[in-house]
């Protein structure tokens, strides 16, 4: 039993330390991340004409972008809220990885809007003058409130593992001050545990609905407005249960690259890809269902301005894209990972990747097409008014987001274990009780 | 009908005036006040008064007499009137405007006058001319379409800041020194009449320094909106708006919804809104959204069957 601890914890310690491939990594990411501020800085100085978007169509990348960071952050409300209070065992190991994902994408969220605002130095004035039937304002509080409660979230169950590699880890000192300061004096008393179990669980409730009201609200953006292709009554669980699918596909990767780059493989085990294919293959389902909703419905009743965007996803320009994303964003998960072969660590990662660019463009095409078909004519504008290209800079800047994103995860996952050292014990401990 | 009104629109113009002389009244007792304060100690001193004297209304209410010499002009103070006055509007009032659309012959002047006014970019347009088919059958017709200045305005809702707000005397105007350049409202619009800054504005270099008139927008800001004001600046002059007055052809009526009564920026004939809507079946642009406009159009009778080719990609300017 000892011997069983003490390699659980070796096993997941292992992990905590700067290696020279990991600062080479981070060193890319960084060096790649300055390249892309740089376009930034472009941006600022020159205005944000330095992107294709126009007056017609005035949110593109960006605000896909940001809908689709939202979007992915929902997982952890997902994995770590729904199944944890449902009391499913199985998802122990993937709880921290789910949370990191979901911090690092809401945390960065908030940036990638900023980087669409026309003046950004005038943030505040969200603040100081918000006025609270915009649903911006909805969801800057939302947005805030769910990063607090993710970083939370993240943050409490992290505590006895602190305490834990107070003694674990030898080197280097500061990373052992930085644990002894953040372990706030944890010494894994019953009355301890207790406290941290019920707080967790408060926050693990009070997540649900916030969770909900992040995707929900930034889903009225778009269907508080009266056009064609927005003007919907579903977008919000539309957005919902799009978001799942989106997060499960950032969770697979980040458990393959775990698993094989830290050694992990007895903790995040081939049934755990196994379980999360069964899990894709359920959300994909709900979102199926409401992508059904969605453009059957208009379709059917074909009125004139809905007919016009409709027929520019399915035929039209975005014909192209539109198929893409709904193929390998739903299709084609749901289908395949029917297979239990394909639900293996491998294809697992592959849908995953496919899956991950689709639910992008599924973003971009819900904000981008209905902008290029107003209801009043385009004319007497320059060429480049009518359809959206995005530009070098934009895409550098979107860009930039997800290299952030990736700095975020490799940066948490590399200072504290990935997979919660303490739970894991606890889990090895019932096993040799049974 | 208010017969005064109609025949002598000097006494229109009589009211607008008292009123500015009351704005201008109050922000000159407030720098007075400050000036007096000041002027006092300093003619303790030197008991010479150089100009005129003036009676002014200080801020606690009390009259003093103070050299004309010693007042000054704080830009400060000018430009928080400006946003006051620009956001109170003209009480009273409630601005509409009538687009005959039997009258347009794409003159394009009053794009022409609107772009020089505001110092716009040749692309941006507060009012653009729209070459229009509503079926395969129907002709074509020309019509200019400005900001509809709606009384349920969806961009006036999403704004997060407050930068853009409806006036009650109708217009609804955009701050540009509050703008946080989300562009919710361009998203939000059905009539595409917002117009954004992408760059910096034509006019940049020659408007530093300018005073920002929030009813004229001007100038112009890089990474803010910018819209049609149904020309605020020119109803607070008793004028009628750059894009009504520049028309050569007669196709704009605009006016006042309590006064009844709307005028013809080209022949400046006066004539009752609602007879004029009515006789001429006078229509709004998608009333059905419930944006409530207050741009009403006549319908275009007399139209030109034939357009120039080339239209989609034709750039002006």
């Amino acid at each position: 039993m000892e011997d069983n601890f003490h390699k659980i914890e070796s096993d997941l310690f292992r992990t905590v330390r700067l290696n020279r491939a990991h600062i080479l990594w981070m060193g890319l990411l960084s060096v790649a991340l300055a390249v892309c501020l740089y376009a930034y800085s472009l941006q600022l100085r020159t205005g944000l004409g330095v992107a294709g978007i126009r007056d017609y169509v005035s949110w593109g990348m960006y605000i896909s972008n940001f809908v689709f960071f939202v979007a992915s952050s929902l997982i952890g409300m997902l994995l770590s809220a729904v199944l944890g209070l449902l009391g499913i065992k199985w998802i122990r190991p993937l709880t921290r990885i789910a949370e990191i994902i979901a911090l690092a994408f809401a945390a960065v969220a908030g940036l990638v809007i900023i980087s669409d605002m026309g003046r950004p130095e005038r943030l505040a004035y969200v603040f100081i003058y918000g006025r609270f039937q915009s649903p911006i304002l909805w969801d800057v509080t939302v947005v805030t409130v769910y990063v607090l409660i993710s970083a939370l979230l993240l943050y409490l169950p992290l505590i006895p593992d602190l305490a834990m590699g107070t003694r674990v880890i030898e080197k280097p000192k500061w990373l052992r001050k930085v644990y002894s300061i953040l372990s706030v004096n944890w010494k894994g008393t019953p009355e301890q545990f207790r406290i941290m179990h019920s707080s967790i669980r408060v926050l693990l409730v009070l997540i649900i609905p916030v969770a909900m009201a992040i995707h929900t609200v930034t889903s009225w953006l778009f269907a508080v407005t009266p056009r064609p292709g927005w003007n919907s009554t579903i977008f919000g669980p539309y957005f919902v249960s799009g978001a799942f699918v989106a997060g499960i596909a950032s969770v697979v990767i980040a458990m393959y690259f775990f698993r094989k780059n830290y050694r992990l493989e007895k903790y995040i085990t081939p049934d755990h890809f196994d379980k999360m294919g069964k899990l894709l293959v359920l959300v994909s389902l709900v979102y199926l269902y409401f992508n059904i909703n969605e453009f059957i419905v208009p379709g059917y009743k074909l009125e004139r301005s809905e007919s016009i965007h409709l027929s520019e996803l399915f035929t039209g320009r975005f014909a192209g894209l539109f198929w893409f994303a709904q193929f390998f964003g739903l299709i084609i998960p749901i289908v395949l990972l029917l297979f239990k072969k394909m639900r293996r660590p491998l294809p697992m990662l592959t849908i995953a990747i496919l899956l991950f660019f689709a639910s992008w463009i599924k973003r971009f095409i819900i904000v981008v097409p209905t902008q290029e078909n107003p209801f009043l004519p385009m004319q007497h504008v320059p060429s480049n008014f009518l359809v959206y290209k995005p530009t070098l800079i934009e895409t550098a800047i979107t860009l930039a987001s997800f290299i952030l994103v990736l700095l975020i995860i490799t940066g948490l996952s590399k200072l504290f274990p990935v997979i919660p050292v303490w739970e894991m014990k606890e889990e090895a401990e019932e096993n040799q009780l049974k | 009908m208010e017969e005064k009104d109609d025949k002598n629109p000097d006494n229109k113009k009589q009211s607008r005036r008292k009123f500015i002389q009351n704005v201008g009244l109050i922000a000159g007792g407030a720098v007075a006040g400050g000036a007096a304060i000041y002027a006092g100690l300093d003619l303790e001193k030197r008991k010479l008064p150089f100009g005129e004297r003036l009676k002014l209304l200080a801020a606690d209410g009390k009259l003093v007499e103070v050299d004309t010499a010693y007042i000054e002009q704080s830009p400060k103070l000018v430009e928080a009137v400006l946003q006051l006055e620009g956001r109170e509007g003209l009480p009273g009032h409630k601005w509409v405007m009538i687009i005959d659309l039997s009258k347009c012959r794409n003159a394009r002047k009053c794009i022409d006058a609107c772009q020089a006014a505001h110092h716009l970019r040749p692309e941006q347009y507060h009012i653009n001319t729209l070459q229009m088919k509503d079926s395969p059958l129907t002709a074509s017709y020309h019509m200019p379409k400005p900001c509809q200045h709606c009384d349920n305005p969806p961009c006036v809702s999403v704004c997060p800041v407050d930068a853009t707000f409806k006036r009650p005397d109708g217009p609804v105007l955009i701050d540009n020194e509050r703008c946080i350049g989300c562009r919710f409202c361009i998203a939000a619009c059905p009539y595409s009449a917002r117009v954004f800054n992408w760059f910096d504005p034509k006019d940049a270099e020659q408007d530093k320094g300018v005073l920002y008139n929030v009813e004229l927008n001007v100038p112009q800001k890089k990474g803010t909106i910018t819209k049609c004001l149904f020309s605020s600046d020119r109803l607070r002059e008793g004028k009628l708006p750059y894009c009504v007055s520049a028309c050569p052809n007669g196709v704009y009526w605009f006016g006042d919804e309590m006064e009844d009564a709307v005028t013809n920026g080209t022949t400046k004939e006066t004539t009752s809104l609602s007879e004029l809507l009515k006789i001429n079946a006078g229509y709004q642009l998608m009333p059905e959204l419930g944006t409530k406009p207050r741009v009403y159009y006549l319908p275009p009778k007399n139209r030109i069957f034939q357009f120039e080719e080339g239209l989609k990609d034709e750039h002006k300017g």
